[in-house]
């Protein structure tokens, strides 16, 4: 058999990116004003960010902080949605706000292609990922991930009190994404480092974060090597062997995509999960409602993806623009909070309120445009199986009134403890 | 929030549409009218063949061009 020497060690430039960027100083600490000086990283934003947004929303709208080097969070869902659709001014270069921008170069392919890269090589990045993420594969899934929900239900039987978040939605999406990559079920707890470390250690000093993420590419490497070894109809193999512009793909393209795949394919549908759970447990009204009519479910799954959406993307000013009102500069943030958008009462009548039987619901969870999440289908289904199986077996559940319910910092927003009654 | 009344009592014929340029496929036309759409091999939403809505299902496509995140779906009347 042919040698594949694209993911020999020495062809490897893992971490070498983030030592390239520009990084700015770390400024941490309560916030004095919302509209001047936001930070999503600090505990009042993880803990209520609707609150905060709506006030910004009436008087902004678009916000302004000097942290992160600078950026900007506009409110409304018509200013994300036109930045959403505008890249030409917007880059994706960098998806996640931090202190620290990769260098202009890695445009338009970004670290972790698709969703780093800018037209015209996300359109392609893109296409490779599409067919593998269509209702109709990831349908395929669904039959395991059900068996999988029952067997984390029959492991909490006999206990009083459970937690919801850690014991039962975090596992779900792990198991999923390691079944469609080929990768051993058993090391999930080690998927669900990779992904704190990256999302959480946004404030760690270069050299740790370095450190962090040469142990995600060195372990997507070993599995890299077990494919090449033993291929297999799986999405590890077809990423190593698929074609685009007539040869297969440079290793850190597969090895980024897999990252991405990794990262933004758990937390994120955790956090759906957990926050869908979470409203349940302190709403006996729609849980009894969602119980005795489980068709309702795909209407009111849409609601609380809309009002509990999990996920916030940040984009790069490409130039000095005047833009909406407010002067950006080149290389200025954006925080793009689809939260916020799906939250404005010019687009959703009581915008505010958790309306599960919401027929039309034009929200914007899973992104608008290009970058639309590549993993909404399977997200869907994940989030769809979770809730059904667990009202199923659990039809009475509430808020344990002696814990305590934590939500994750950063950008990915979901319920990372959930003590839950189900005795 | 409701998606209204529709006329009952038509003479015309009603036809969907997806603007290919706009469709991301977000899947909303193909989960809520699985009888007018369905998704080619990369998820993008696809009209079933001529489009022509029939009545009983003019609720559905209503739904559709409702939900659809990036208006990509129209509604025409012909005839």
């Amino acid at each position: 058999m042919a040698v594949d020497d694209r993911f020999t060690r020495d062809s490897r430039e893992t971490g070498e990116d983030e030592l390239r960027g520009t990084r700015n100083e770390i400024i941490t600490g309560p916030v004095r004003d919302w509209a001047t000086d936001f930070s999503h990283l600090e505990p009042e934003w993880s803990a209520d960010p609707y609150p905060i947004q709506d006030d910004l929303r009436q008087r902004c709208p678009i916000a302004r902080t000097e942290r992160f080097g600078g950026g900007w969070l506009p409110t409304r869902y018509e200013d994300v949605a036109a930045i959403a659709y505008d890249t030409d001014r917007f880059s994706s270069r960098a998806i996640i706000m931090s202190n620290f921008r990769p260098p202009i170069e890695l445009a338009p392919v970004g670290g972790s292609p698709p969703i780093s890269s800018d037209p015209p090589f996300h359109h392609d990045a893109r296409k490779l990922l599409l067919p593998a993420f269509t209702k109709k594969e990831v349908a395929r899934q669904e039959p395991a991930t059900r068996a999988f929900c029952h067997s984390l239900i029959d492991s909490l039987q006999g206990r009083d009190v459970v937690d919801a978040a850690q014991e039962y939605a975090q596992h779900i999406p792990v198991r999923v994404i390691a079944n469609m990559l080929g990768f051993p079920p058993e090391d999930g707890p080690r998927f669900r480092e990779f992904v704190e470390d990256l999302l959480e250690g946004i404030n760690l000093p270069p050299d740790d974060r370095v450190e962090r993420v040469s142990r995600l590419f060195e372990y997507l490497l070993e599995q890299v090597h077990e494919h090449l070894d033993e291929p297999r109809d799986d999405l590890t193999t077809y990423l190593i062997n698929v074609e685009l512009y007539g040869r297969k793909l440079d290793p850190e393209v597969v090895t980024g995509a897999m990252a991405l795949l990794l990262i933004a394919g758990i937390d994120t549908s955790w956090s759906a999960i957990g926050a869908s759970l979470w409203h349940l447990a302190k709403t006996p009204g729609d849980r009894e409602r969602l119980v005795a009519d489980p068709g309702l479910l795909p209407i009111a799954m849409e609601e609380f993806l809309r009002v509990y959406a999990p996920v916030t993307m940040a984009r790069l000013v490409k130039q000095d623009m005047h833009w909406h009102g407010v002067d950006m500069k080149a290389e200025d943030w954006i925080l793009l909070s689809f939260p916020a958008a799906n939250r404005d009462p010019v687009q959703f009548d009581r915008a505010g309120e958790v309306v599960i039987d919401r027929e039309v619901n034009r929200h914007a969870a899973f992104g608008l445009g290009i970058h639309r999440c590549v993993g909404s289908h399977l997200a869907r289904m994940e989030l769809r199986v979770a809730l059904e199986v667990w009202l199923e077996r659990i039809p009475e559940f509430a808020l344990d009134e002696l814990g305590v319910v934590t939500w994750s910092a950063g950008q990915i927003r979901g319920p990372r403890t959930l003590p839950v009654r189900i005795g | 929030m409701g998606v209204g009344r529709y006329r009952t009592d038509r003479n015309s014929a009603v036809k969907v549409q997806i603007n290919p340029e706009c469709c991301q496929g977000h899947g909303r036309c193909y989960d809520l009218a699985p009888g007018l759409f369905g998704e080619d091999d990369e998820g993008y939403g696809q009209v079933l063949g001529d489009g022509i809505v029939p009545q009983e299902a003019e609720r559905d496509a209503r739904l559709a061009v409702l939900n659809c995140p990036e208006h990509a779906i129209e509604l025409l009347e012909e005839g």
